[in-house]
């Protein structure tokens, strides 16, 4: 029981991070109609800085300023240099350009970093254990689930209840009419994109003491990003948050207990390969489960 | 007659190309026109998707890499003699496995467009990725042909009594499986198939409106785009002699759009030359530095913000 709990958690855990990157992914998508491969860059970025400051200073609070930065400056410079071109253009050249700066982003990394991983420490306040009553949890990994319900919540906020967050929504659905009454369109994108970014740029600075932190950390990540934004239904930050704690839950459960439930039908090596298969396939099943029964999404957004 | 021209001019190079090669001493360089014309092939079957159908699908990779896995597995059970699921004995024979990749990307290619197609525009990107990246996960959890470290095979597919060893041989009749798919994309999209195609990319609100199945339509086109990219996996598999699951890893998706788009989706003979130019470009910045992706990426972005309609286009008409 306590197993199931932790697992649970360890879920949650992933559906956080996969939120983060899924949110920005979907705004960008939901607003500016643009689809941005590149978004796992900028979660590697993010991840890159951090680490590095980290190693440089020594403090893990030091390094989360730097993650932040980096993934928020490159995403304004990247969206200024590349993606502001691509507005409006076929989704085909979107996905040639983004796959460019991909392609620039890892070699890039590889020559400042080299192809050897790099590992963070868990910051030493973190690095223990909180007793939840049944079970002792990572404090590290509760913080990341906090932090990423914080952010969640901050985002609904945004989004539901502020002027920028009115801006957007009307964006993502009445482009022409916003612009006609003298909102700076222009600026709001490079805005939108930028918070993106920075959540990428968060994700990433988080990953960084639990993964190890390498070139093409960031397509890993992204692929199931998209796997969250289908499922969720593109465009809706909401439909990326249940999508993305969906997607946490059934990957952590199937790694976690699928091997277990196989053993006992089957030859041990035979069920460990079959379960390794099966869980690393179960998201895209229940990515295709999802749209067998909604097209488009378990909640549909506007655009 | 200029149209002609340029086509027979550069099947006229390929012919000689073996030759031209052992002359000015580098015979490296048949088995890299080999490479280019077998994803020249893998890139002109998903232009059918994508510059004749509107799909655009970043999941070839993994019809490719089916093709690939079908020669590998058939074959190393031809070599083992134990048959296949204990059912089926695998086969030598070029023309048999060739078929066998064909049917069974066929098959994936089915599948997955049933699902896939439900959607349409950027979640259609997405879910072909996704499902690729899926089919990567299953071969590399596939411990009994290789795992991640793949399947090697002694000795290529046998074709009639050739010296299928010789490079020279094999990228002949890579060659022929080359001309035989091009002239097949140009007889199909010539039929009324291949013009119903062209309608439900221009407009299918329309094309449905006047009662034809646009889903059905665009279902056949993806199958035979799948098909046409195992072919192009199972000649890859023979020409290394080698097929693991990096084959199929997402990166080839991408690659083979950009050959189409290079080389002007939309055109029968456009993704060739996107491939040989992809290709090529990748060959020569590799000599200057190990880091060559970190120039070809900017590049990239260049070619799509500074110019459109690809390299067939260019003198000709427009589209």
């Amino acid at each position: 029981m306590t197993l199931v709990l932790e697992q649970l958690l360890n879920g949650l855990q992933l559906g956080v991070m996969l939120f983060l990157l899924a949110a920005g992914l979907t705004l960008v998508f939901g607003i500016m109609g643009v689809i941005n491969l590149a978004h796992g860059s900028l979660y590697m970025v993010g991840a890159y800085a951090a680490a590095l400051a980290a190693k440089i200073t020594g403090s893990f609070l030091l390094a989360i300023p730097a993650g932040l930065a980096a993934g928020g400056l490159t995403g304004m410079a990247v969206e200024y240099l590349v993606i502001r071109h691509l507005y409006g253009r076929d989704h085909l050249d979107q996905v040639l350009a983004t796959f460019g700066l991909i392609l620039f982003f890892n070699q890039t990394i590889i020559l400042l970093f080299g192809r050897q991983p790099l590992f963070v420490q868990i910051p030493p306040a973190l690095s223990g254990a909180v007793d939840l009553g049944l079970f002792p949890y990572p404090a590290y990994r509760l913080c990341i689930i906090a932090a990423g319900l914080l952010i969640a919540v901050g985002l609904y906020f945004l989004i539901q209840r502020t002027r920028l967050g009115m801006l957007v929504r009307a964006g993502a659905t009445h482009r022409e009419m916003v612009q006609a009454l003298g909102v700076d369109i222009r600026l709001l994108y490079t805005i939108v994109f930028g918070l993106g970014a920075l959540l990428a740029g968060f994700a990433g600075l988080m990953a960084g003491p639990l993964f190890s932190v390498q070139v093409g950390m960031g397509e890993q990540i992204l692929i199931l990003t998209f796997v969250v934004v289908v499922i969720g239904g593109l465009g809706s930050v909401a439909g990326a948050f249940w999508g993305a704690l969906l997607v946490g839950l059934v990957d952590t459960s199937l790694r976690a207990f699928l091997p277990q439930i196989l053993r006992g039908m089957m030859a041990g090596s035979e069920a460990d390969a079959l379960a390794s298969g099966i869980s690393a396939m179960g998201v895209y099943l229940l990515m295709a489960l999802v749209l067998l029964i909604k097209p488009k999404g378990l909640f549909p957004g506007h655009a | 007659m200029r149209k002609f021209l340029l086509p027979t001019l550069g099947l006229a190079l390929l012919l000689a190309w073996p030759f031209i090669a052992e002359i000015i001493g580098s015979p490296a360089l048949i088995t890299l026109f080999t490479r280019m014309m077998i994803l020249g092939l893998a890139a002109s079957a998903l232009n059918i998707a994508l510059g004749f159908g509107g799909l655009v699908s970043l999941g070839h990779a993994a019809f490719y890499g089916i093709g690939a896995y079908a020669i590998g597995i058939s074959t190393t059970h031809a070599i083992s003699g134990e048959p296949f699921l204990g059912l089926v004995s695998g086969s030598n024979l070029l023309f048999v496995n060739v078929l066998v990749a064909m049917l069974v990307s066929g098959v994936a290619a089915a599948i997955i467009g049933a699902l896939a197609l439900r959607t349409s525009g950027i979640q259609f990107i997405m879910i072909t990725l996704a499902f690729a990246q899926m089919i990567f996960f299953l071969f590399l959890a596939l411990k009994a042909y290789g795992g991640d470290d793949g399947l090697t095979f002694r000795r290529r597919n046998a074709l009639f009594d050739l010296n299928m060893r010789d490079d020279a041989t094999f990228f002949y009749v890579t060659l022929g499986f080359l001309l035989a798919w091009l002239a097949v994309c140009a007889r199909v999209l010539h039929s009324r198939f291949g013009l119903l195609l062209g309608g439900i990319r221009q407009n299918e609100r329309r094309m449905q409106a006047i009662g034809v199945d646009t889903f059905r339509m665009k279902w056949i086109a993806f199958i035979i785009s799948g098909m046409g990219a195992g072919l192009a996996g199972a000649l890859m598999a023979n020409l290394g002699r080698f097929v693991s699951p990096d084959l199929m890893h997402w990166t080839t998706s991408g690659e083979l759009l950009i050959m189409c788009v290079l080389g002007g989706s939309g055109t029968i003979i456009g993704p060739v030359l996107g491939a040989f130019a992809l290709i090529g470009l990748e060959a020569t910045l590799n000599t200057w530095t190990e880091h060559w992706q970190a120039i070809l990426g900017p590049l990239l972005v260049l070619m799509v913000l500074a110019f459109r309609g690809g390299l067939a286009r260019i003198g000709g008409r427009k589209p």
